[in-house]
């Protein structure tokens, strides 16, 4: 039997739990039933980022304990994934943690590459009668190179019209503890990404991370617009009920 | 507007300046926008950019590695073309071996074509003390030189100025109401300059790239400038970056090809000149004399350093100020340095050797990658911003505030269960200050994030709360069986996969 956990992220564990929640129901329907060890706490992202790299592998060590004897591990983040793949190098002078680092990053995926790569699924049957744009999060499609991906998910979605998000590839400026030390630049970023996402009259925004997605959201709100963020987790949850 | 020496403190007060100013924000964008979709044209109809990129950094890898046999290798030969070669550890021996050269030749007047080294060596304000004229000629040098700035864009250098703000610095100049229209403006300069290039008594170049093999100095421009002040004075300066060497000829063709499309998304600039040695007898023109001034300054220091030697790849192409979200927003005199966008918030302080002074400038970035992504040699700069910013803690220059914050959350992320205390304690603290799911209080480390937004509230239960009853009802409902052809491919990745594992993913 595949021993397939979820890796939650503190975002979505501590303010977005129904992203997780419609992981573990869509797989579930494709008969993969995802674990959930609960000694993971955070990827070590926040602190990495600012350059203190004690402090990332005291967290780091959890998520390698967590998912050890894991076969596949799933993440509603591409940044938070893309985190694994810094393990090995935080870990070069500790032989045991290393070895550990080197087999969660092997098989540690982010969500639309889990779904896509690994179970070969790119049609959930899932009907979402809207109009909606997709940003790219930098660190999925940048770093770890997930670009494909959601866009086969989506143009398998009925009823769903796709529309391009101008300058897509531009960074939404979240960027971790740079939008609090440098919050004037960030919310320059923020505030241009929310026009570009209003030029395109969609109903609703999807996206792979809701790091990326609560800071757009925030935005939204902040300035009265109603368009609705979703990461396409849940987006393909919905889909598949009302369907 | 930033000027050089009189620069606000921190990146942070220096980029308020910026967002404030609107005229700046839309030039910039202006610009970066037309640069950036030229490279993606250039790059898509080449139909081989991945493995040309490749191969320019095979190539930059290689010269780098082996800088002192390539550096020798073209000094020896462009002295037996008759060149003089002079070498400069720091930015003022450069200025000060510039200035002897020019001292001898009793020079009044210098003609430039663009050089960034000789920005970083303020060579325009060594030589006006002693009472030499400098005259830059390429068109956006002249503007800001008229401005009284530094470049704020390693290619276009007055990228910050609209055609009105430059129409009226022109005028003044003409000392009549020139029209802001690019022919006339670009008319009145070509007119002036072509006096200065008859009258200068020396032309000073930078060097796009040396060929070891042949000891000549390759410039890439569009105006025909560098041209005419490689050609017409009697005595010719190059300044040079020791890391400009490339090999061979041969291995001009690649950066030939990565330069002028990452730039400017041309196929090639206008102009391509390659120099040999000065004029010889047969020659039509070309200078009498010609010095090729050879400039560290800070470059040597990252030779064997692993994380930041490949920054002396780089070859100055701009396209990662012009893909940067960052940059976009604040333009290049936030960063400060003479180096602006993400090359320069590396390299300034790389060549400094003096992270304490800098390190402000690596935190203004998002590190979302569209630096490297756009870089013709693949230069990891969002890794090197983390690099910067650890080696600054690891001596110990961390922001006091930030380093208790990090010790927090090591200490809540240590453990699992202080993780979901730290959640519990979060749900019940934020009650007095919830809104509808949100938070608008600016207050504390919200300030800055509740300008611009509402912050969500933590859920009422988290994930790791809502587990078990989860996990209950999906065991209680029929299992559904996995699909064989799913269980199979599963089951060969795993297979695949071995010890120590394979990398997916970029």
């Amino acid at each position: 039997m595949m021993k397939v956990s979820l890796f939650i992220t503190c975002l979505s564990d501590a303010i977005y739990p129904r992203v997780g929640e419609a992981m573990v129901r869509l797989l579930a329907a494709h008969g993969i039933r995802l674990e959930f060890p609960q000694v993971q706490t955070c990827c070590g992202q926040p602190s990495y980022n600012s350059g203190y790299w004690d402090e990332t592998r005291v967290a780091a060590k959890t998520i390698l304990e967590a998912f050890d004897d894991s076969d596949f591990v799933v993440c509603p983040s591409g940044s938070c994934t893309y985190m694994i793949h810094h393990y090995p190098e935080l870990f070069v002078d500790e032989p045991e943690w290393l070895d550990k680092a080197k087999r969660l990053e092997a098989k540690a995926y982010e969500f639309t590459q889990f779904l896509v790569q690994v179970l070969g699924i790119t049609d959930l049957g899932a009907h979402f009668p809207h109009k909606v744009t997709y940003h790219p999060s930098c660190h999925g499609s940048r770093l770890l190179g997930v670009k494909d991906e959601p866009l086969a998910l989506l143009s398998n979605v009925k009823g769903l019209e796709l529309v391009p998000l101008p300058h897509a590839e531009d960074c939404c400026g979240f960027g971790g503890t740079f939008a609090i030390k440098m919050s004037d630049i960030s919310g320059a970023m923020v505030t241009e990404k929310v026009d570009h996402v209003k030029e395109t009259q969609a109903e609703v925004l999807v996206g792979l991370d809701m790091a990326c997605l609560m800071n757009i959201a925030g935005n939204l709100r902040h300035r009265n617009e109603p368009v609705r963020v979703m990461h396409l987790a849940e987006l393909l949850y919905e889909g598949v009920q009302t369907r | 507007m930033s000027q050089p020496g009189v620069m606000d403190e921190t990146v942070k007060s220096r980029a308020g300046l910026a967002l404030n100013d609107d005229f700046l924000r839309k030039a910039v964008k202006f610009t970066t926008e037309r640069l950036r979709n030229g490279k993606k044209a250039a790059s898509e109809e080449h139909g081989n950019w991945e493995e040309w990129r490749e191969r320019g950094r095979q190539i930059r890898l290689h010269t780098i590695a082996h800088l002192d046999y390539y550096l020798n290798e073209f000094v020896n030969n462009a002295r037996a073309n008759g060149v003089h070669i002079h070498f400069a550890d720091t930015s003022a021996e450069a200025a000060s071996i510039a200035l002897d050269i020019a001292a001898h030749k009793q020079a009044t007047s210098v003609v430039k074509s663009k050089s960034m080294v000789s920005e970083e060596v303020h060579l325009n304000h060594v030589l006006e003390s002693a009472g030499i004229e400098a005259i830059e000629t390429d068109l956006g040098e002249y503007i800001i030189q008229l401005a009284g700035e530094a470049p704020s864009h390693i290619v276009i250098p007055a990228i910050h100025k609209n055609r009105y703000q430059i129409a009226e610095l022109l005028s003044k100049e003409a000392g009549e109401v020139l029209e802001p229209d690019t022919t006339v403006l670009a008319g009145f300069v070509r007119k002036k300059l072509r006096e200065k290039f008859l009258e200068a008594d020396i032309g000073l170049t930078g060097c796009n790239f040396a060929i070891a093999e042949t000891g000549s100095m390759v410039l890439f421009e569009n105006e025909g400038n560098a041209r005419m002040v490689s050609t017409v004075p009697k005595t010719q300066i190059t300044l040079m970056g020791m890391e400009r060497i490339i090999p061979s000829w041969a291995d001009l063709e690649v950066m030939a090809t990565l330069l002028p499309r990452s730039a400017t998304g041309q196929k090639l600039t206008m102009y391509m000149s390659g120099i040999t040695g000065p004029r010889r007898s047969a020659d039509a023109d070309g200078p009498d004399e010609m010095h090729i001034i050879i400039v560290d300054n800070g470059r040597s220091l990252q030779l064997g350093d692993p994380e930041f030697q490949e920054l002396l790849n780089c070859i100055r192409c701009g396209a990662c100020l012009n893909a940067c979200p960052v940059y976009r927003h604040i333009g290049g005199h936030a960063y400060g340095g003479t180096y602006s966008g993400p090359i320069g918030a590396v390299l300034t302080p790389a060549l400094n050797g003096n992270i304490e002074e800098w390190n402000d400038i690596a935190s203004a970035s998002s590190l979302c990658g569209a630096c490297y992504e756009a870089c013709p040699v693949k230069i990891p700069l969002h890794d090197m911003l983390v690099y910067l910013r650890r080696r600054k803690v690891e001596d110990g220059h961390g922001n006091k505030l930030e380093t208790m914050g990090m010790k927090g959350f090591a200490a809540v992320a240590a453990n699992s269960k202080r993780f979901a205390l730290a959640i519990r304690l979060g749900q019940i603290g934020q009650k007095a200050v919830v809104r509808n799911n949100g938070i608008s209080l600016k207050l504390g480390p919200l300030k800055g994030w509740n300008t611009y937004r509402v912050a969500p509230s933590l859920a009422k239960k988290s994930f790791r709360q809502q587990w078990n009853s989860l996990d209950q009802e999906l065991n209680q409902q029929q299992h559904t069986a996995m699909d064989t052809s799913v269980r199979e491919r599963m089951q060969q990745i795993v297979r695949d996969r071995g010890e120590g594992g394979s990398k997916h993913g970029k």
